[in-house]
C-alpha cells in the first residue's frame, strides 16, 4: 500500500477507457509496451492519469507520515552515531516524499492540494505509520522491515511506465540501501545483546508483524481493471506476489537471529515454493486505514500543526511575482 | 479530544487534533526551480529533479538538501521552471531527419577508393 493503484471493480469493465480517442489509446500502448516511457506533456487516458496522481500522492505521503514514528526517537536515540544516522533517515524521508510530490505535481495535481487532501483525510498513506514506536527496539524493526516492504515496492514501481514516477523510485531506492542496512544492523545489535535486549526486539516483531503484512494490502482481486493497469505499467506486482517476495527474502533472516514470528502457520511449502500464512486480520487494517488506528489522529495533528505554524515564513518569503508553473521533473 | 503521545514533544505542543485546517492556498508551497548539477568538475551540469523555493536563493539551499546531501557535487544551477521552454514530445518528428543526414556522417566519406584507382591508373 506504499504506492498503490486500485480501481473499484463494481466499476463496469467498458467504462475504463470507453471516452478515449481508439487511435491515441493504440498509440500510447504500443508505446507501452515498447518499453517507452510516458512523459508529463504526452497525451494519456484520463484513467491513466487518474491512477498515477492517486498512486504517486499516496506513496509522498507515505513517506513524510511515515518519518513520524520513527522521528519520535531521534531524541532519544542510544549513542550518537545511530542519532546522525536516525536524522539522516528521516531527512532521506522527507526528501523522497518531495521528490514524489514533484512527480504527481507534473501530472497536474499541485501541491497545496496534496497538502490539503492529506490533512483533511481524503488522501491515504500507508497503513502501518498509524502504529506507534514504542521502544528503541520498534524504530529498528520499522527501518529493517518495514524499508525492506517499502523497497520491494518502489523496485517493482521503478519499472514503471511513467517517466517522472520512475526517476524519483531510481533515487530513492539508492538511498534505501542505507536505511535497510541501518534497520539490520540495529535489529542484530539489540538481538544478540543482553536478554533483555534481545526481549525487546522480540516484543518489537510481535507488535509489528500484523501491520507488516497488512504492508502488500490484501489479495488483488483479478478484475479487467487490473488487467488494465498492469498492461499501462502502474501496477507492476499483485500485492500477494509482493509479499511473498518479502517473506522470501526476510523471513530466514529473521528466524536466523533466532527470533520467533508470531504466527504458527507461517511457512514455506516445499512444493509450490509459496509461503503460507494465517490471513492477516483484513478488517483491522480497513478499521485502521479509514482512521481508527491507535495513531492516526496524532499523525494527522501533527503534520496540520507544521504546516500551520510554517505558514507565515513562506508568506514572508513569497515574492510578488512568483508564477506557479507544472515542475518538468 | 487530547493527544496522548509517547513523543514527549507532539505533548509538550498541546494540538488540538480537532482543530479546522485552514487550507493551502495557491503559491503556499511557491513556485517551482528545475536543479541542475554538475558532480564533477568537466563534466556537463544534470537535470536532477525540481524544488518548491520563493527565491533562488533559497533553491540553492534546498538543492543542496535534496540532491547533494550524499555523493559528490562541485555545482549547481538552479532556473525558474516557468523560464525553461522545452520542444513539445509530439513534435519530436523534427528530429527525425538527423539519421538520413549522410553528409554528416564521416564514415560515409570512403577517399582510400579512389586514391587506390588513382594509383592503378598511374601505374599503367
Ligand atoms: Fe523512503
Ligand atoms: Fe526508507
Amino acid at each position: 500500500m506504499y504506492g498503490n493503484a486500485y480501481i473499484d471493480p463494481s466499476l463496469a469493465p467498458n467504462k475504463l477507457t470507453q471516452d478515449e480517442d481508439p487511435i491515441k489509446l493504440a498509440e500510447f500502448e504500443a508505446r507501452i509496451a515498447a518499453g517507452d516511457k510516458i512523459e508529463p506533456k504526452d497525451w494519456m487516458p484520463t484513467e491513466y492519469r487518474k491512477q498515477l496522481i492517486r498512486m504517486i500522492e499516496q506513496h509522498a505521503h507515505s513517506e513524510i507520515i511515515g518519518s513520524l514514528p520513527e522521528g519520535t526517537w531521534i531524541t532519544r536515540a542510544p549513542g550518537f552515531r545511530r542519532k546522525l544516522a536516525l536524522i539522516a533517515k528521516v531527512q532521506d524521508e522527507v526528501g523522497h516524499a518531495q521528490l514524489l510530490y514533484s512527480a504527481a505535481e507534473t501530472l497536474g495535481k499541485p501541491r497545496e492540494e496534496m497538502i490539503n487532501d492529506l490533512i483533511s483525510g481524503k488522501s491515504k498513506y500507508s497503513n502501518v505509520f498509524n502504529y506507534p514506536a514504542i521502544t528503541w527496539a520498534d524504530t529498528a524493526v520499522i527501518a529493517w522491515l518495514i524499508d525492506a516492504g517499502a523497497i520491494v515496492n518502489q523496485l517493482a514501481n521503478s519499472k514503471g511506465s511513467y517517466g517522472p514516477y520512475v526517476r524519483a523510485l531510481d533515487r530513492i531506492c539508492a538511498e534505501e540501501s542505507f536505511h535497510l542496512k541501518y534497520g539490520h544492523d540495529n535489529v542484530v545489535y539489540l538481538a544478540t545483546g543482553t536478554p533483555k535486549q534481545r526481549q525487546m526486539v522480540q516484543e518489537a516483531l510481535t507488535r509489528w508483524w500484523p501491520p507488516i503484512m497488512h504492508f502488500f494490502g490484501p489479495s488483488d482481486k483479478i478484475s479487467v481493471h487490473t488487467e488494465t493497469l498492469m498492461k499501462w505499467k502502474v501496477k507492476m506486482a499483485s500485492n500477494d506476489d509482493m509479499r511473498q517476495t518479502f517473506l522470501n527474502m526476510y523471513v530466514p533472516k529473521i528466524w536466523d537471529l533466532g527470533l520467533v514470528l508470531p504466527d504458527p502457520n507461517l511457512k514455506k511449502n516445499t512444493e509450490t515454493g509459496l509461503w503460507e500464512y494465517t490471513e492477516p486480520d483484513w478488517e483491522e487494517f480497513k478499521r485502521v486505514i479509514n482512521g481508527d488506528g491507535p495513531c492516526n489522529a496524532e499523525r494527522l495533528a501533527v503534520r496540520r500543526q507544521a504546516e500551520e505554524k510554517g505558514r507565515w515564513v513562506r508568506q514572508a518569503l513569497l515574492s510578488k511575482d512568483s508564477r506557479y508553473v507544472t515542475p518538468l521533473v | 479530544m487530547k493527544i496522548n503521545s509517547i513523543d514527549p514533544r507532539v505533548n509538550r505542543s498541546k494540538i488540538d487534533p480537532e482543530k479546522k485546517f485552514e487550507e493551502a492556498k495557491e503559491l503556499d508551497q511557491w513556485q517551482t526551480f528545475e536543479v541542475f548539477q554538475q558532480i564533477k568538475r568537466g563534466m556537463h551540469h544534470q537535470h536532477v529533479g525540481c524544488v518548491h523555493a520563493p527565491s533562488p536563493e533559497i533553491a540553492f539551499l534546498f538543492a543542496k538538501e535534496q540532491y547533494a546531501r550524499r555523493g559528490q557535487c562541485v555545482n549547481i544551477w538552479v532556473v525558474k521552471s516557468s523560464d525553461v521552454f522545452a520542444t513539445e514530445y509530439e513534435d519530436a518528428d523534427i528530429f527525425d531527419s538527423a539519421p538520413e543526414k549522410f553528409h554528416r556522417d564521416p564514415s560515409t566519406y570512403k577517399v582510400m577508393d579512389r586514391i587506390q584507382a588513382f594509383k592503378e591508373r598511374q601505374k599503367s
